[in-house]
């Protein structure tokens, strides 16, 4: 008895130490960043006075923080449909062609192993957004010499959907780490499943849509919190594609504005309050994610 | 029914194709521009190759970012190998060594990873300071170890649940201690667990720019932090920027090349699935 | 010949120094960081021309060269002010001089005042007094000068305008009619940038329009906000972006000066740091690119200054004061500007040193008026610049000009308040 008390304690006692600095490198900071978004802080000088919420009511006035939020919406829900979809599509793919197999998935899961600043330098080149004349170039230059000329875009120099040229570059970027996902989840699906549901008379289309895809529905659900936390924390891939959030802030999201309202405009306090906005937007994606799963591991 | 077989595949080769196209642009965009002296560097000229090879961009760009590259491998190998060796300690006892309120332990330190990194910047430097790792690589690599915490602690904890309780009991049995059970049982079966974990960590760690610029003094900066100074706000030499961002990407676009198969099997081991 | 005047001239400026006693200091140690954004061609030759005067001087000091550029130039400044904030300032950094960029700094007592050092070395009386009114703040100085940029010039393809025998607008009218010609010969009249370049340009608008006394007046609100003559500069300003390239804000201000270059566009709205970039591109000021004020700008000259400061509690202070009394010097400023394509903030600048364009400016500055700019930071607080940022990079994607109007003047109310 003595010895399993030993032995809980040893455990706790491994824990500590991660323990101890997630709390002060998340919980410490985050409590400090809480602290300044309710302050009145401008200028270099660190001012603690508080003065509530007026920080979080003059963002939420502000066309350009709305702005900043369309953008995020409008990313977000295209960059994790067509992530997924693009993903599903490459890993059944890869599932079916057993030759060549390697050298596919290297291709597509390569570009996450490239840093943001390196592939943003890139995607400015190629979302250039002339869209006639001498100086066409980028991805409007080789649709013209595809003939492709008419689905020339401004891509993300439009100031409504701009932000969906950003998310052609983050799919480029995260969709091959999809594919991986799903084909390690098909892969895990016991043949005996699929080879039952032949033996029934069941087509290969229909064996994907009845027996694959719903067992992959843990695999999409890990997915979108991943892919959903990416979205909304994005930053380093504008901030090289378009250094000042392209034409009237078409690019421009809210982790953006915090990074210019801190340190060019020197608003502490604002600039805190829209990273409190943001952990709350984390929050509500990531804590009902984190609840479910651990329930349905209980459950197991 | 075989000319079907064969229809289907050429018509799945097709699609595969098509894809690898467009993952492939941006790298031949970069090679391209890479490997072209400056005078021929023009927008308008950025799919057509290079009438003339040019390899100084690469030894230009390798002179001035060498010492840079070892700083990242320096902080991306240690940092790697920290984050995975206590994540795996916090993934073994959070999996095996359940108590009331694991699970809460468990979230909350798993938040750590979802939070955005510039808004703690103030707040970590003065950090730093305070504990005296202001500026060189010691406080880099602890930083990244830190925030690496919950990705490897999911990896891990995702990796042991599926390692029998029974073991862990009759290794217990058998008189080993909770270090015992970790340093005889678990460590030996989480080869393919630390494979991922590593390959991630690695990935993340190169690849990071803002801990690294917040952080470190000009001489101990990683490549990342190098290459933007490569750019400058003036006239920018677009093929050797091109160049030195081909250099700073080989380490990792290697990793993944040669490793990853063991991040497939790793995934597929159930431990990267969220 | 003329290298060895230079040489003897450099000798002469040495033994004189050391007359006076400054120089002599071999045997000073220590180590000094210095941080800044110079890191491109041009810049970074003329950052090390500066260091090696530094370092004939003081060779036992250890210098760090901190550059740091990305992140639109506000990296530099994120990292500064969280080494600051977090109490480890490095040893001089870069800013720009004006109340908008110093004040953050001085007032909160980030900064040690230096008039010690400009009594010392007798600069009131070299620097030109508009730029020392640029420099005071609270009755001290707090920064060296290494040089002056000018920020209201357009830059013009010399060839395009004799091909189709135009003349360089002088006036808000000319432009127009100059345009309209440009346009309809198939060429692009203004090669514009990204935002920042946006407001760099209607800065020089409200100058041309409102003239230089008004303009300063923008900044202290003895000039109002809602009159007419504001609004007037808003709609030429609305009107000029009718007539510049369809990818402004796509690209940086090199690469909108390039357009120039290639005979793309004929005109380029910007500070002189364009006559560096025309230089590097292989052009010879006077022969294929030729510069004036901005339209109805002539006789006014709108002014940034690069400098360096001494934050309180620098490390190795001794060596910051030395870097100080260096920049200050007319030998280390005629080493760095001809390179880096600006002039000397002293008034006995050595003219040979410099070229044709420069040799203009340093007669425009010695003459006209002097008023500040605001995109470069030094007409206002941070917090307006940023306001203003933010409603014309609205404009830019709306062209309301009622609500850029409104804007302005909410966010002129709320800066002077």
């Amino acid at each position: 008895m003595g010895r399993k008390r030993k032995d809980r304690l040893g455990a706790l006692a491994l824990l500590l130490p991660s323990a101890a600095a997630i709390g002060v490198f998340v919980y410490g900071f985050v409590g400090w960043t809480v602290r300044v978004s309710m302050s009145d802080w401008r200028g270099i000088m660190p001012d603690y006075t508080f003065i509530g919420f007026q920080n979080f009511m003059t963002l939420f006035q502000q066309d350009r923080f709305q702005t900043n939020m369309w953008n995020t919406l409008v990313f977000t829900v295209a960059f994790i449909i067509v992530c997924l979809l693009l993903g599903l599509l490459l890993a059944v793919l890869l599932d079916r062609s057993m030759r060549g197999e390697w050298l596919f998935r290297t291709i597509f899961l390569f570009p996450m192993a490239i840093s943001f600043v390196v592939t943003g330098v890139v995607w400015r080149w190629l979302l250039n957004p002339v869209m006639e004349g001498t100086r066409l170039t980028g991805l409007n230059l080789l649709l013209h010499e595809i003939g492709l000329g008419a689905l020339a875009s401004p891509w993300h120099m439009h100031p409504t959907w701009g932000m969906l040229a950003i998310a052609l570059a983050a799919t480029w970027q995260l969709s091959g780490y999809v594919m991986a996902l799903y084909l390690a989840g098909i892969r895990g699906i016991p043949e005996q499943l699929r080879e039952s549901a032949r033996v029934d008379g069941a087509s290969e289309w229909q064996i994907y849509r009845r027996v694959v895809l719903p067992m992959l529905r843990p695999v999409t659900l890990g997915a979108v919190v991943i892919l959903g936390h990416i979205s909304l924390k994005i930053f380093d891939l504008i901030m090289a594609i378009s250094p000042e959030g392209g034409r009237g802030f078409s690019v421009e999201v809210p982790a953006m504005n915090m990074w210019f309202t801190t340190f060019r405009g020197l608003r502490f306090g604002r600039g805190a309050a829209i990273a409190v906005i943001l952990f709350v937007m984390v929050s509500l994606l990531v804590i009902p994610y984190l609840r479910y799963s651990l329930r349905r591991e209980v459950e197991r | 029914m075989r000319a079907r077989r064969a229809f289907r595949q050429s018509w799945h080769y097709l699609l595969l194709a098509a894809a690898a196209a467009f993952f492939l642009m941006p790298v031949y965009v970069m090679l391209v521009t890479g490997l072209k002296p400056f005078a021929e560097v023009a927008l308008p000229r950025m799919w057509h190759l290079p009438q003339q090879l040019s390899f100084d961009n690469f030894a230009a760009a390798f002179n001035v970012l060498s010492g840079n590259l070892f700083n990242s491998l320096l902080v991306a190998i240690l940092g790697a190998l920290g984050s995975a060796m206590l994540g795996s300690l916090n993934g073994y006892v959070l999996s095996k060594w359940r108590f009331r309120g694991s699970n809460f332990v468990f979230g909350a330190m798993l938040f750590g990873m979802f939070i955005p990194y510039q808004s703690v910047l103030i707040p970590l430097v003065r950090f730093m300071q305070e504990i005296n790792l202001y500026g060189g690589l010691p406080g880099l690599i602890l930083t990244h170890i830190v925030y690496g915490i919950p990705i490897t602690t999911l990896i891990f904890r995702n990796y042991f649940a599926t390692v029998p309780t029974e073991v862990v009991d009759s290794a217990q049995i058998d008189g080993a201690g909770v270090l015992g059970v970790y340093r005889y049982i678990m460590l030996p079966i989480a080869i393919p667990g630390f494979a991922v974990t590593i390959i991630w960590q690695f990935t993340q760690l190169w690849n990071d720019f803002l801990f690294a610029i917040a952080l470190t003094e000009p001489r101990h900066w990683p490549v990342t932090v190098a290459l933007q100074n490569l750019a400058g706000a003036r006239v920018v030499e677009w093929n050797v920027q091109m160049a030195g961002a081909l250099l700073a990407a080989l380490p990792t676009v290697l990793v993944y090349i040669i490793l990853g198969r063991y991040f497939l099997r790793g995934l597929m081991s159930g431990s990267l699935k969220g | 010949m003329r290298k060895l005047m230079v040489w003897l001239m450099v000798a002469g400026l040495l033994l004189s120094g050391s007359a006076i006693g400054w120089a002599a200091d071999e045997d000073l140690t220590g180590t000094l960081e210095i941080v800044h954004w110079w890191t491109a061609g041009g810049e970074r030759e003329a950052m090390d021309a500066l260091y090696d005067v530094f370092r004939d001087r003081y060779p036992l000091v250890s210098l760090i060269d901190a550059s740091i550029s990305g992140g639109a130039g506000i990296a530099a400044r994120a990292v500064l002010i969280s080494r600051i904030v977090g109490g480890r300032p490095p040893g001089t950094f870069q800013v720009h001089a004006g109340a908008g960029t110093i004040d953050p700094y001085a007032e909160p007592g980030f900064l040690e005042p230096i008039t010690f050092i400009y009594e010392e070395e007798g600069w009131v009386d070299v620097f030109p007094e508009p730029l020392l009114d640029m420099l005071r703040f609270d009755g001290e100085y707090w920064n060296v000068p290494v040089n002056i940029h000018r920020s209201n010039v357009l830059w013009y393809n010399s060839a395009i305008f004799e091909e189709h025998g135009l003349e360089p607008p002088a006036t808000m009218d000319d432009f127009f009619d100059v345009a309209e010609e440009l346009e309809a010969a198939g060429i692009i009249p203004l090669a514009l940038g990204e935002t920042w370049t946006v407001v760099h340009l209607l800065e020089t608008v409200l100058l041309g329009t409102l003239g230089p006394e008004a303009y300063d007046g923008l900044w202290d609100g003895t000039t109002d906000w809602g009159s007419n003559e504001v609004r007037d500069a808003l709609v030429y300003f609305d009107r000029m972006l009718d007539y510049v390239n369809p990818d402004f804000s796509a690209l940086s201000w090199d690469e909108a000066s390039g357009l120039v270059v290639d005979g793309d566009a004929a005109m380029n709205i910007m500070g002189d740091w364009a006559h560096g970039y025309f230089m590097a591109q292989g052009w010879t000021p006077g022969v294929e690119y030729g510069w004036q004020p901005t339209p109805g700008t002539a006789g006014a000259f709108q002014a940034l200054s690069d400098t360096f400061v001494l934050p309180q509690d620098a490390p190795d202070r001794d060596v910051v004061v030395a870097w100080l009394r260096t920049v200050g010097t007319r030998e280390a400023q005629d080493a760095f500007n001809p390179i880096k394509g600006s002039i000397s903030a002293r008034v006995d600048a050595d003219r040979d040193a410099y070229d044709v364009y420069q040799e203009s400016a340093m007669d425009d500055f010695a003459q006209d008026a002097i008023v500040p700019s605001l995109q470069h930071g030094a007409a206002a607080s941070p917090e307006w610049m940023d306001d203003f940022i933010s409603a014309v990079g609205s404009f830019v994607a709306h062209r309301d000009v009622d609500t850029l109007h409104n804007d302005l003047v909410a966010s002129a109310e709320e800066a002077l308040d």
